[in-house]
């Protein structure tokens, strides 16, 4: 049984009565096929109505359904089953938020490396829910050294609520574990390309978020704060999330018009979730291009390039 | 009959004749309770005489503290903050800058600026909390670039006095790049050669501590200040148990191997300029 967001009620009333047709089929042998394919067209027009116009907080809601493809199965799917998951941070332990390894896409070797979420209750608690402790940073920034020891480029699969705000995470030092991510990405000599793929929270996606080319998933979300927090900070209610959402300005488009991401990856109709391969085959594509391209540049130039495109962001006024 | 017999009458000053105490005239210190002339607390730095308590002071404080001669001189005052969003909460953003603006007399969450301390050419970039709780926008981004600009120019070390709740997050996306901007050209500092000091004061957290803050040659601190990635209130709610005491301060980020050193502010310059001489030498 798939799961429905609220918004996706009327898609899935369609879908409902499309098992009915069906069902009804299968008991007394009536011809249903036409009513069959008028239902599966509807499903179709009504799916891309409610994703084209879809509210900011509802982007937010899609961006964290429960059965979109995270990092493993990205990983898994573009390398046909060669990545191989490389554990722990050679201090204190192997992070379960954020993963990372080799692996062979079109008979290329790739780092892939993300956060990663829990496909049931277990697995979610098992994952801390995406959000990452300092080791988690660590052994990300362990094995992106590692790919650039060998010239392999890296792709990052950023999908996290925020970086775990716990007390340990404080004692391991969050904190400098983020700040010397950033700043060790800035001075890779490989190219690095960085995905949204779900959830975009603040300093926790950024930790893993320099790239030379920063792209969104259609149906996720970047910003400083989730619109929940920002909700209760800015109007000490939990109760202004979808505001919040629209003040951020936090879809991908936004983020595009305001020149702080490269570019945008178109997901199947209905979401990712909703056709998982086709995702893949996309992302597939998408990446191979950006790859191919950047490798075409000197590692300096790269560097440069990256340097300064972060450094062109933030608009002030100047009297 | 009672066990104690009143020898005097009550307080028999008419209210008329009640002398006032003019508002700032002595300093109460919110830990020990000593009480002090407000002349001789600032004449201690903002420290307390008797316990040591550091009060926040800004950036004004800071160079006049540091700066010889207090000569120096301000670099880029002339940036200010846009709305780029429009962002709107319970109030406009742009109103909260005028606000801000109007109430701290300050430009923004920060000012630069260059000149000699213990005879040693220096950059120092110093927050004010003050101003917006001394959050992170993109003005605060940009001034710590040009500063850096402005070392790499004039072969000079920088200074980062952090005070900061964060991010600005009227600036949302803006404010958050903010930190790979500052990162990414600490890495040009870093190739000129130049040393970063990093001074950690109360409060240093969220995307401040977890960008330049943490990235200094030396991260030195203040005695007790607060310096975390997460506010303590959100800790404490995500376990669900009470902090330990300590938990979150210079002594503690010390403990956990963090800090380089914590300094008092009484010894700041004597310190900082032993510490720019190491790296000249």
């Amino acid at each position: 049984m798939p799961t429905y967001l609220e918004f996706e009620t009327p898609i899935k009333e369609l879908h409902d009565q499309l098992e009915k047709a069906k069902e009804i089929s299968a008991e007394s042998n009536v011809d249903v096929s036409k009513t069959v394919k008028e239902l599966e067209k509807k499903i179709k027009e009504k799916t891309a109505e409610i994703y084209e116009n879809l509210s900011p907080w509802q982007r937010v809601l899609a961006s964290r359904h429960l059965e979109r493809p995270y990092t493993l199965a990205y990983a898994n799917a573009l390398t046909d089953g060669t990545f191989l998951e490389l554990h722990g941070d050679r201090n204190v332990k192997d992070d379960k938020a954020i993963v990372g390894g080799f692996g062979m896409m079109d008979g290329e070797t790739i780092m892939f490396i993300g956060h990663q979420k829990g496909i049931n209750t277990k697995m979610r608690q098992y994952r801390n829910f995406g959000m990452a402790n300092p080791e988690g940073y660590r052994k990300a920034l362990r094995l992106m050294k590692l790919a650039e020891k060998f010239n392999k480029p890296i792709v990052t699969f950023i999908d996290t609520p925020g970086a775990f705000p716990g007390l340990e995470a404080e004692e391991r030092g969050q904190a400098e574990a983020i700040a010397k991510n950033l700043y060790e990405m800035f001075q890779l000599k490989v190219p690095v390309i960085c995905v949204i793929v779900g959830e975009g929270a603040s300093g926790g996606a950024l930790g893993i978020g320099i790239g030379d080319k920063v792209l969104m998933l259609e149906n996720t979300w970047y910003s400083v704060i989730s619109p929940e927090s920002c909700s209760s900070i800015l109007w000490r209610s939990w109760d202004f999330k979808e505001t919040a959402a629209s003040a951020l300005k936090l879809t991908p488009e936004n983020m595009l018009e305001q020149k702080l991401i490269d570019g945008i990856i178109k997901e199947p109709l209905g979401g990712a979730h909703t056709n998982p391969e086709e995702m893949f085959k996309i992302m597939k594509v998408e990446l191979k291009k950006h790859i191919t391209k950047l490798k075409e540049l000197d590692p300096q130039k790269r560097i440069d390039k990256r340097i300064k495109k972060f450094c062109s962001m933030g608009v002030f006024h100047e009297t | 009959m009672g066990w104690f017999k009143r020898n005097k009458e009550g307080i028999l000053t008419p209210t008329t004749e009640k002398k006032e105490t003019p508002e700032g005239l002595w300093y109460h210190c919110p830990d020990c309770k000593n009480v002090v002339t407000s002349e001789d607390h600032i004449a201690n730095l903002s420290v307390c005489i008797q316990c040591g308590h550091h009060d926040r002071i800004g950036s004004e404080e800071y160079f006049s503290i540091l700066f010889d001669e207090h000569f120096y001189e301000e670099i880029n005052a002339n940036l200010t903050s846009a709305d780029p969003l429009n962002f709107v909460d319970t109030k406009k953003y742009f109103e909260r800058i005028e606000a801000a603006m109007e109430k701290t007399k300050l430009n923004d969450a920060i000012r630069t600026a260059y000149g000699k301390t213990g005879g040693h050419n220096i950059v120092i970039a110093c927050m004010d909390f003050q101003f917006i709780g001394g959050s992170m926008g993109a003005v605060v981004g940009e001034k710590i670039s040009r500063a850096i600009d402005y070392c790499i120019n004039k072969n000079a070390p920088l200074l980062i006095i952090s005070k900061s709740g964060g991010a600005r997050m009227m600036e949302a996306a803006h404010s958050l790049m903010q930190m790979a901007k500052t990162a990414a050209k600490l890495t040009l500092l870093s190739k000129a050669r130049l040393p970063f000091i990093s001074l950690l004061t109360d409060p240093t957290t969220g995307g401040v501590t977890a960008s330049f803050s943490m990235l200094g040659d030396l991260n030195i601190a203040e005695p007790k200040a607060l310096i975390g990635f997460a506010g303590p209130r959100v800790v404490k709610e995500t376990i669900g148990k009470d902090l330990p005491e300590g938990f979150q301060t210079a002594e503690f980020l010390l403990e956990h191997g963090f800090i380089d050193l914590i300094v008092k502010r009484t010894e700041l310059k004597e310190k900082l300029s032993l510490i720019l001489s190491f790296f000249r030498n």
